[in-house]
């Protein structure tokens, strides 16, 4: 089995795994599921760290730099905004 | 930081960060599973953080990586800027953050594919798979970054919320689309080619300004939604390109989530995504579709004063919040007239329909934020069977949504967009400041009925002087 295919089939179960897990979040929550749905998808940084960090010439650290300030505001923002908005969902019963 | 370790461990590194990695995913979806319920939301956040944290420290014990200043530097400045991001934005600003923020993970993305291939001494070397995927994360990654400041300058009004469209702008979409992907197919067999290279990215960036610029501030949840499925599915690419399977799920992850929530905002907007994309809906006042609502045409009005002992007097108030609610500023103000009602014993609820916000699940979020118990948002198939045993109906600033047209005239460019069934119940109030029609540009037979009352003004100043009648009930 060719790594490209052992990738599909990672890629292809992990997308039936997503479709159960978020297809039963209540709209209430939507919001708060993208956001942070979205500071997930700053895992890209990890790609952005092998490419700022190793050596690979002047071009290739400067891209990796931009792409890691990228991926960190996404990812720092996005935990701490969906965080911010969490905090602020309440019952009924702790209301007062 | 693999230089820091010794030979003994060195040997097992590779296997022991990939099992970590593994680690690092079970967190996410242990997250995303948590995020199923308000109760356990918020943890299931800090899980999806904890997973992210343990991503980011397992990496930075790669052997590839040697020097740290770039990455110190960068993840200063990003968490920086993303934490005031996060600590400042308003919360009717949240599509507009959550927006940006997508652009930002698509590009870094792509330049996580750019940097990967110009890091490579010998590109010839780079098999065609590898070749493909680097194409693929570029274009997508690129997309979804100018589709997204795009969309956030719409959500702004920096750009007209209008549907910016000309004859022929789908066809050139189309054909660039498939332009880039004959590219992609070049650059694969002649990789030392970087015009190619160059055109791909360029072509790549233009799409996402001229596939989203068409489409109609209305519709601007489904592109958020879509625009977040596209970073979630760059992220992936990108791990196709590094042979990194933790940068494949998540990004799968994510990428399903986006597409769901892509299709509950076209499903509550009752149109495909094609219409969606290619439709340049939402605009330019579509006509109103002839038959309906004509003969009657006379509106009731009320007063705060009247209005005040209507819904003290009931036992259920069902309160329909729009985004003009949330324009007006006006949610804190709903919140203490609902809480002088319960005081009275009315029983209060709040009926949301899916596309009340300017993203999926605004609404709640600007309610939460006004302290308005999650348990009494109901969404809308839960509402709608409850119309019929309501008193009052409570409409503040939303108006497409429960526009009985979309039931009864098939003309309409609404007709068939499941609404709330206000007319169900004995007695609706429509706070609006004037007749106008709302964002589909059609006008509502509801406002003409005879069990409905307009209590026109400022929605805002409307539910201040209510509540102030309501001391005198």
């Amino acid at each position: 089995m060719s790594a490209l295919i052992f990738s599909l089939f990672i890629f292809v179960l992990a997308c039936f795994i997503g479709f159960e897990l978020i297809s039963k979040v209540p709209p209430t929550l939507h919001t708060p599921l993208m956001s942070g749905a979205n500071a997930i998808s700053g895992i890209t940084i990890v790609g952005a760290l092998i490419v700022a960090g190793s050596v690979g010439g002047q071009l290739a650290q400067w891209i990796g730099f931009v792409a890691i300030v990228f991926a960190t505001i996404n990812v720092v923002g996005g935990f701490m905004v969906t965080d911010r908005m969490l905090e602020m969902f309440k019952k009924k019963e702790d209301d007062k | 930081m693999s230089q820091f370790l010794p030979e003994s461990i060195l040997t097992w590194l590779p296997d022991t960060i990939q099992l970590l990695y593994l680690v690092a995913t079970a967190y996410f979806i242990r997250g995303l599973k948590l995020l199923n319920s308000p109760q356990t939301a918020r943890k299931g956040n800090m899980y999806a953080a904890v997973g992210m944290l343990i991503g980011v420290v397992v990496t930075l014990f790669d052997q590839h990586i040697v020097s740290f200043e770039y990455i110190i530097a960068g993840v200063l400045l990003g968490g920086l800027i993303g934490a005031v991001a996060a600590k400042k934005v308003a919360m009717t600003s949240m599509p507009e953050l959550v927006a940006i923020f997508n652009g930002f993970g698509g590009g870094a993305s792509a330049l996580v594919a750019w940097g990967e291939l110009s890091r490579t001494a010998d590109v010839t070397g780079i098999d065609p798979t590898g070749l493909v995927t680097t194409g693929l994360s570029i274009f997508i990654g690129a997309l979804t970054f100018t589709g997204s400041f795009i969309a956030f300058g719409k959500l702004k009004g920096f750009i007209s919320g209008n549907a910016i469209t000309f004859p022929g702008l789908n066809i050139i979409n189309i054909g660039s689309m498939v332009g880039v992907l004959v590219l992609i197919g070049f650059f694969t067999f002649d990789p030392t080619n970087t015009t190619i290279f160059w055109i791909i990215l360029g072509i790549s960036l233009l799409i996402g300004v001229t596939s989203v610029i068409p489409i109609g501030g209305a519709d601007m949840p489904v592109v958020i939604s879509l625009l977040n499925s596209y970073s979630g599915l760059a992220a992936s690419m990108a791990g196709f390109v590094l042979g990194n399977n933790l940068l494949i799920v998540s990004g799968a992850l994510v990428g399903a989530a986006g597409l769901i929530l892509t299709q509950i905002m076209c499903k509550a907007m009752n149109r495909s995504l094609a219409n969606v994309i290619f439709g340049s809906f939402g605009g330019d006042g579509a006509s109103g579709g002839g038959g309906g609502a004509d003969g009657d045409k006379t509106v009731r009005e009320t007063s705060a004063e009247d209005l005040a002992i209507q819904v003290a007097y009931a036992s259920k108030v069902v309160i329909v919040p729009g985004y003009g609610l949330a324009v007006a500023q006006a949610q804190h103000i709903v919140k203490e007239v609902a809480t002088k009602l319960e005081a009275k014993g009315v029983q209060v609820k709040y009926g949301i329909h899916p596309v009340a916000g300017r993203m999926p699940g605004h609404m709640n979020v600007l309610l939460a934020e006004a302290d308005v118990p999650y348990d009494l948002l109901y969404d809308m198939d839960q509402i709608n069977p409850e119309f019929a045993s309501t008193d009052v109906v409570l409409i503040i600033g939303a108006n497409d949504v429960v526009n009985p047209m979309a039931k009864t005239s098939p003309g309409s460019p609404i007709y068939g967009m499941p609404i709330l069934n206000v007319d169900e119940a004995k007695r609706t109030i429509v706070f609006k400041r004037s007749l106008s029609v709302g964002y589909a540009g059609i006008d509502n037979p509801l406002f003409y009925e005879e069990k409905n009352q307009m209590f026109f003004g400022d929605a805002k100043k409307s539910l201040q002087a209510l509540n102030e009648a309501l001391n005198e009930v």
